[in-house]
Order: structure tokens, then C-alpha cells, then sequence
């Protein structure tokens, strides 16, 4: 039907509007493909809680517990799997990690959205970028042959002490003054005892926390020599350079959310910039922070290939808490049992071992990614 | 009180406190404090460059031709050591990702941004897609491991034959899905709605609309995070490994374009480095090899990496 003869109709009936039946076909046609197309994500997921929940429960009812746990090693072609061998590096490496790629990124996305000029900005943030895309393979090798002789190998002792104890150091200054304005308000009457024996539990832990981690430090200082090869620190340190561009793309985009005038205001009331910066804008995107760190942590805990490359242990491993040692993350358990050799070969178990693993790494992650989106959507909700 | 206030030697010195320079010794160190912070970032990246490419010269430098065509062997110095195998294995699982993650990932975002009706049901779909982005990718390498490799469910291995190239391409265009959709999804979103109310106007259907407008509008965002996708399938390593990837016992060198050797055993360029890194500690020569195949794969995937950013970066200041 023309133009022509739509106009020169006396009426318009509803079949001249009507839609032509192909046209029509084709639309429908489409959409159900479309729906099809975003449902292969459901499957997907479907497919990896299947695949691992499978295996992992034949691990989980078949393995003898009793004779496996505290046999501080885990050699999963001989039928020994002790939980705490993968689970303790992977805290350190992502605790290294994180000393690491916390303050760089979140002093680089404070940098970028409060000081730094548009122009530093324009060629900054794509640099950032780069490093975001950079394969983890690259940084596996690059902590290796680099970090491990140049960083770890000539500084990881001092370090690791002037860490250790700056921690410490700063637990105890968030610790006096915590006391001192509880004090000081029991002094002024504002608050009874029973605030007093919270502060003075509160202390106790801490210093039970305290100690422990005293006694841990000592005794790791003490056995060891410097690495040269691969060791946990190392991967750690290669980790948190992963995670830097992370850290920093989320971070700042919660800063930059921070309406202008809040700046304006807290400008405008006499606050000089890097008052602004801490007491107005970093709260403001605290959830988002927040989350960036989670998400990064989430990230760090489920990388692969640097700790493979760079944790300096293959195939098997004692149980180890130094970070100076070389240690199996369950990431590179489930690498190394996998990589090397033709099938996953070994004790009846071996096999299942994996999904084990993964099994826990899935749960951790994902509790952790939920956690982050919970912080995201504050933001939103916020501004 | 007030009479001292007004006298003139307190209004000099206020005056003196209110419009002179004092120098924020605080603020200045805070400054300085953050752009070490980002400086030492920069450093750290140029350190990584550069110290790779000295460490590759040796390959790349003096027998770059050699280096592209040679294949996997078990001495450092052999003359015919290269990385071809890795080459041919990576731009499969490139291709097994634009073939399949590309129609999949950018439907879907269609989907979800201009049909889904507002409801539980979408809500759950975006979830699960956002949860699926976060999953570590040697989880993915276990789902390859249990559908494409084993055939736990369809019988898939009889399609892939086992331990493939297409059974990577497959679990790696599975892990950068969630990327694809998202970025994707972004793209659609910042499509101007006065766009889709003119396309409507002038009698479109949703889907011409979407076909002739929002898609056009929306691509050069859809592009970027397609490459940026296929960036990071390319250099990833740990799926590859949990899926079978090896680094001997490979078949003869095949040609890039033989597709017979899709279905046989395979490796890839993050496989190939991975191996040599760890060959290294018995014959350092590796060491140097496998800065040589970084190098390639660097090129590789910075090229496209750049390539999406100045395209992204092109049309944001365009459009404002």
C-alpha cells in the first residue's frame, strides 16, 4: 500500500494499519532467538554448579577425612589433602596482594579524580587500561624472573619486618585512641562502666591477636633465607600489580559519582583540598571503595597463572605460613595437578580433588562478588 | 574584646593570615603522597616492558623470522625453536571466540536491553550474569573439563575430539560471554531514547528500529568491548590448562589456515610461555624464549586493547 492511497482514503481501517504477516513472523522470530541468546547464561551457569557439585560431592563423601586432615601436605596423587596446605598461602598471597594494590590504586584514583589535570587524566586513565589488559601469563613471568631476585630476593626480609611492624604499629595507634576518647567520656560522666569493660575486651583480643601475629613474624624471620627462586611473596606482589588497574577503574568511578557541589560546599566552608579529599569525597564513595577492594580481593583470590608461575611450588606441597617460602595457592594446586601430564592420574580421588577445589574457590568468589554489588548499588542508590 | 580586634595591628595581621600565601605543608604531602602512587604504577609497567623485551631480544632481535615459524623443542638452543604452534592455537581460539561468544554475548544484550520486561525473571538473568563475570576462569577450564573433554552430559567430546583447540576455543568464548553481554549492554544503554522514539514514530518495528538505529548508534561501544574480549581470551592461560593445553607429544606443525587440526591436540601462546617460564630453572636459554613468545603476544593483545580504547575514547568526546 502506497502513500498515495493511504491519504487519498476516505477512512482508515484497521487492516491498513495492520502489520504484514512476514513482517510480523520476522519480529517474533527475532525476539525468541534474542531470548535464547541471554538464556545460554543461565545454562552456563547451570552447567558449571552441575559440573562442580558433581565431583565435589563424590570427593567430599569418599575421602577419609580423619586420615587426611592435619597430615600438613597436599600430595593429591597420593591421597593426601589437607585443606589448610592451599587454603593458608592463598590468604597470603591475597593478603600481599592487597598491601599491594590497595593503597597504589586507591592513591592513584584519589590522584586522578581530585588533582590531577584533565589533560594528565586523558592519558593517564588509557595507560591504566593497559595495564588492566596486560595477560596474567606476562606478570607470572615478570615476578619470577624480576620481583622474585630484585624485590623479594634482596629487600623481602626488611620489608616483610617494616610491614609487620608498621601493621602493628598502626593497630596500636587506632588502638589509644579509641581508649583515650572512651576514657575521656567515662571521665565526663557521658558513659557508664559497662562502655569501659567493652574497651577493655576489645583490647584484650587485640592484644591476643597481637601476640600471635608477634609470634608468627618472629618465628618466620628465624628459619628462613632470603628467596631467590619463587615463593609466595613474589606471586603476591605480581597479584597485586594485576589488581592495581582494578582497584583504581572502580574506585574512581565511585569518586567521580560525588556530586560537584559537595566540593563546592566543603570548598566554600574553608576546607583546603585534602580536606576536601578525605573528609567529604572519600566517604561519600565509601561503598564504592569498598567494593572495589572486595571486587579485587575476589580477583586476587581466584588468579591463576601468576601463582602458578611465580608461588615457587609445583605439583605438590608441604604446609608453609611463610610468605618467603614457596607455597601452593588452591589455584595452583588445581593448575599443577592439571597441567604436565596426559590425564589427571593418581589415587581413586585425584580427579575429584579438582573440582573439590574449585567447588571452594566458586563459593568464595561468588560470596565475595555479591558482597561487592551489595556496596555498588549503595552508591547508586546514594546519587 | 572587640575594641582589640579592630585595632589596627590585629586587622593587619588577619588580614595578613586571610590573603597571604602560607604554604599547606599537610596537603602538599598528602599531593605528593597520591602521585607517588600513580607514579610508581607507571614505573612498575615500564619496568615490566622493558625488562621483558631485553630479556626476548635475543629471540626476537637477531631471529624473529625463525622464532615465528620454529615449534616447541626441548633445548633452548635448537635452531628450529619457535613459537608457530602457539600462534596457530591462539588465533583459533580468537576466531572460536568471535564466532561464537559475538552473536551470543551481543544477542543477549539486545535481549536484556530492549525486550526484557521488567521482572523477576530479568532481574535473575542480570544477576547471573554479573555473578558469572566474577567466576575465577580456571572454574571455567573445570566446565570445559567436564562437558567438551570428558562429555559428562551431551556427549560433547565426540563433537570437540577431546582435548582440542576447539574445546579451548569453546571454554574460553563461555568465560568472556558475561564481558561481551555487559559491555555490550552498556553500549545499548547509552543510546539516546529519542533515537528509538523516532524509529517508532515513522511506523518501525522494535526490531527494525533496533537494526536500523540503536545497533548503528551502539557500535562502536559493542566493538570495544568485543576487542577488549578478545584481548583477554587470547591471553588467557589457566582454562587452557584444565582443558589439556600441552607442550610436547603435538602433531606436525600445521598450517595457520588448516582447520583438520582444530580437533587434535593443541597449546597457545600463554601456554607456550608459561612452559618455557617454568623450563627455565634447567636451562636458562628458556628464560630468553619465553620473553620472545611474551613479546609476540603482547603485540598481539595490546594492539587490540589499544585499538578498543581509541575507538571508545574517539566516540566519547565525539558525542560529548
Amino acid at each position: 500500500m502506497t502513500d498515495a492511497s493511504l491519504i487519498g482514503a476516505a477512512t482508515v481501517t484497521p487492516d491498513m494499519l495492520r502489520i504484514a504477516a512476514g513482517r510480523r513472523f520476522r519480529e517474533v522470530l527475532v525476539r525468541y532467538w534474542l531470548l535464547l541468546a541471554a538464556l545460554v547464561s543461565v545454562v552456563v551457569s547451570a552447567l558449571i554448579l552441575w559440573s562442580l557439585l558433581r565431583e565435589a560431592w563424590t570427593f567430599i563423601t569418599g575421602v577419609a577425612w580423619a586420615d587426611t586432615w592435619g597430615q600438613q601436605g597436599w600430595f593429591p596423587r597420593r591421597g593426601l589433602y589437607d585443606i589448610p596446605t592451599i587454603v593458608v598461602p592463598t590468604v597470603i598471597v591475597t593478603a600481599i596482594a592487597m598491601v599491594v594494590s590497595g593503597p597504589l590504586g586507591l592513591g592513584a584514583a584519589i590522584y586522578l579524580s581530585e588533582y590531577a589535570k584533565p589533560a594528565v587524566r586523558s592519558w593517564v586513565k588509557p595507560v591504566l587500561e593497559i595495564l588492566a589488559g596486560i595477560p596474567s601469563v606476562v606478570l607470572g613471568f615478570f615476578a619470577l624472573t624480576w620481583i622474585a631476585p630484585n624485590v623479594v630476593g634482596r629487600i623481602g626480609k626488611p620489608a616483610f619486618l617494616v610491614i609487620g611492624l608498621a601493621v602493628m604499629g598502626l593497630y596500636t595507634v587506632v588502638a589509644a585512641v579509641m581508649v583515650r576518647s572512651r576514657l575521656k567520656r567515662y571521665r565526663d560522666g557521658s558513659s557508664d562502666s559497662s562502655a569501659l569493660i567493652g574497651v577493655v575486651g576489645a583490647l584484650a583480643v587485640l592484644g591476643a591477636i597481637f601476640a600471635g601475629y608477634l609470634f608468627w613474624l618472629l618465628n618466620v624471620l628465624g628459619e628462613l633465607a632470603p628467596a631467590r627462586a619463587g615463593s609466595l611473596a613474589a606471586a603476591g606482589i605480581g597479584v597485586g600489580l594485576l589488581t592495581i588497574p582494578l582497584v583504581a577503574s572502580v574506585s574512581e568511578d565511585a569518586m567521580a559519582a560525588v556530586p560537584e557541589h559537595l566540593r563546592e560546599a566543603s570548598a566554600g566552608l574553608g576546607a583546603r583540598k585534602m580536606t576536601t579529599a578525605t573528609t567529604v569525597v572519600v566517604p561519600a564513595a565509601i561503598s564504592g571503595i569498598v567494593a572495589a577492594l572486595i571486587v579485587a580481593t575476589s580477583r586476587a583470590i581466584g588468579e591463576t597463572m601468576v601463582v602458578f608461575m611465580a608461588g615457587g611450588a609445583a605439583d605438590a606441597a608441604r604446609f608453609t605460613d611463610s610468605p618467603l617460602d614457596g607455597g601452593l595457592t588452591m589455584t595452583a594446586a588445581m593448575a599443577s595437578l592439571a597441567s604436565g601430564t596426559d590425564n589427571v592420574v593418581g589415587e581413586g580421588l585425584t580427579f575429584q580433588s579438582l573440582y573439590f577445589v574449585g567447588l571452594l574457590l566458586f563459593v568464595i568468589t561468588l560470596a565475595l562478588n555479591i558482597a561487592a554489588t551489595r556496596f555498588v548499588n549503595r552508591v547508586r542508590e546514594q546519587y | 574584646m572587640v575594641t582589640r580586634l579592630i585595632d589596627s595591628r590585629s586587622r593587619s595581621a588577619i588580614a595578613a593570615s586571610i590573603q597571604g600565601r602560607r604554604i599547606d605543608t599537610g596537603g602538599l604531602l598528602f599531593r605528593s603522597l597520591l602521585q607517588s602512587a600513580l607514579v610508581l604504577t607507571l614505573v612498575i609497567l615500564a619496568v615490566l616492558l622493558v625488562s621483558v623485551f631485553a630479556d626476548g631480544w635475543s629471540q626476537i632481535g637477531g631471529r624473529l623470522g625463525e622464532f615465528l615459524s620454529g615449534t616447541l623443542r626441548s633445548q633452548s638452543k635448537d635452531a628450529e625453536l619457535g613459537v608457530h604452534q602457539g600462534i596457530y592455537g591462539s588465533l583459533w581460539i580468537a576466531v572460536s571466540v568471535a564466532v561464537l561468544a559475538f552473536p551470543i554475548g551481543i544477542g543477549a544484550a539486545i535481549y536484556m536491553e530492549e525486550y526484557a520486561p521488567r521482572n523477576r525473571f530479568t532481574s535473575f538473568i542480570e544477576v547471573n550474569i554479573r555473578n558469572l563475570a566474577g567466576v575465577p576462569s580456571v572454574v571455567y577450564g573445570l566446565l570445559g573439563l567436564a562437558m567438551l573433554v570428558n562429555g559428562d552430559i551431551f556427549g560433547l567430546d565426540r563433537l570437540t575430539g577431546g582435548r582440542s583447540t576447539l574445546s579451548a576455543g569453546i571454554t574460553l568464548a563461555v568465560l568472556v560471554l558475561p564481558i561481551v553481554i555487559i559491555t555490550s549492554g552498556e553500549a545499548l544503554r547509552a543510546v539516546p531514547n529519542s533515537l528509538r522514539e523516532g524509529a517508532y514514530g515513522v511506523g518501525a518495528t522494535r526490531w527494525e528500529m533496533i537494526r536500523t538505529q540503536a545497533l548503528p548508534y551502539a557500535a562502536p561501544g559493542i566493538l570495544t568491548g568485543t576487542l577488549l574480549s578478545m584481548a583477554r581470551a587470547v591471553g588467557e592461560a589457566a582454562p587452557l590448562i584444565l582443558v589439556g593445553a600441552v607442550t610436547g607429544r603435538l602433531g606436525d606443525n600445521p598450517a595457520l589456515l588448516d582447520l583438520g587440526a582444530l580437533s587434535e591436540r593443541f597449546t597457545a601462546l600463554p601456554i607456550v610461555i608459561t612452559s618455557w617460564t617454568q623450563q627455565s630453572g634447567r636451562d636458562t636459554g628458556f628464560a630468553a624464549a619465553a620473553a620472545g613468545a611474551i613479546v609476540v603476544l603482547l603485540v598481539f593483545v595490546l594492539i587490540m586493547n589499544s585499538a578498543a580504547i581509541g575507538l571508545r575514547n574517539r566516540f566519547e568526546k565525539k558525542r560529548g
